[in-house]
């Protein structure tokens, strides 16, 4: 068997089951926990796929710094109701809709010409030509990308800091 | 031999996953977790179709790569927007509790 495929079976593994436990997890501090292992999985599928940049800024970002916010959320959003919510009445809806969704994405996957017309090799993304790339074609969304970040910094700062003003 | 359609199924069914996260749970801040969840999916599913990719064509070898990064961008975003907002929500009702996030009913 191919070492390329074990690994990626066994990474999908981890990924799918810390998914499903980010979803079923009646603790939501072991969901938050969950989604720390599921998004660090997803960096090890993007090893697989020769992306070591991405695989380094997803650990950055989502482990490192999404994670972490999401935990200060809980945090300061704790009070006595909070391990009473529970799921919506209709989660077997939920559950149905999804199902739905999987099997109509695979099948339309399974007869796309993308996949017939695909390459079998994995071409490698060094970080040389992903930055040249991302700074002459892609040069003026990359700038933007900064005021969208500046601005919901802005908003963020404004939406959650308390009326009295001073402290 | 690994090819372009098990990281489509993966990304496929991550989506799933969320997407039954998103509409099953009642806590807003696990909607948000979920709502990650299916942003991933879309971005293995970039970055693959970007692997595997032939020469030629209308997109270069790079632009699932570049799209994965404005993605993550976006999601940093959102997520601190959603979290403020959350907790200004729990300021005003002591819950965060989606059902009873009904201010706009009259």
């Amino acid at each position: 068997m191919n070492m390329h495929l074990v690994i990626f079976s066994v990474i999908s593994a981890v990924l799918i089951s810390c998914a499903l436990g980010v979803v079923i997890s009646r603790n939501i501090v072991h969901s938050a926990l969950f989604l720390l292992f599921a998004l660090i999985s997803v960096a090890g599928i993007y090893l697989v796929l020769l992306t070591e940049f991405l695989a380094i800024v997803q650990l950055l970002i989502y482990g490192g710094a999404i994670v972490i916010v999401i935990l200060f959320a809980l945090m300061l959003t704790r009070n006595e109701e909070y391990p009473r919510i529970q799921n919506n009445k209709l989660w077997p809806i939920a559950g149905i809709l999804s199902v739905l969704v999987l099997i109509t994405l695979s099948v339309s996957y399974f007869q796309s010409d993308v996949i017939r017309n695909a390459s079998t090799t994995i071409s490698p993304a060094g970080v040389k030509s992903l930055g040249s790339s991302l700074f002459t074609t892609w040069a003026i969304p990359f700038e933007l990308a900064s005021l969208v970040l500046l601005v919901a910094l802005i908003g963020a700062i404004v939406i959650a800091r308390s009326d009295k003003g001073g402290n | 031999m690994l090819e372009l359609i098990h990281f489509n199924i993966l990304s496929v069914l991550l989506f799933s996953v969320g997407l039954y996260g998103v509409l099953a749970r009642k806590s807003a801040i696990l909607i948000i977790m979920a709502i990650e969840l299916m942003l991933n999916a879309v971005n293995i599913n970039f970055i693959a179709a970007a692997a595997f990719k032939h020469g030629g064509g209308l997109f270069t070898n790079f632009d699932g790569h570049i799209l994965t990064i404005f993605i993550i961008t976006i999601a940093a975003a959102e997520v601190g927007l959603a979290l403020a907002l959350i907790l200004r929500i729990f300021r005003n009702k002591s819950t965060v509790n989606v059902d009873q996030f009904d201010m706009m009913k009259l």
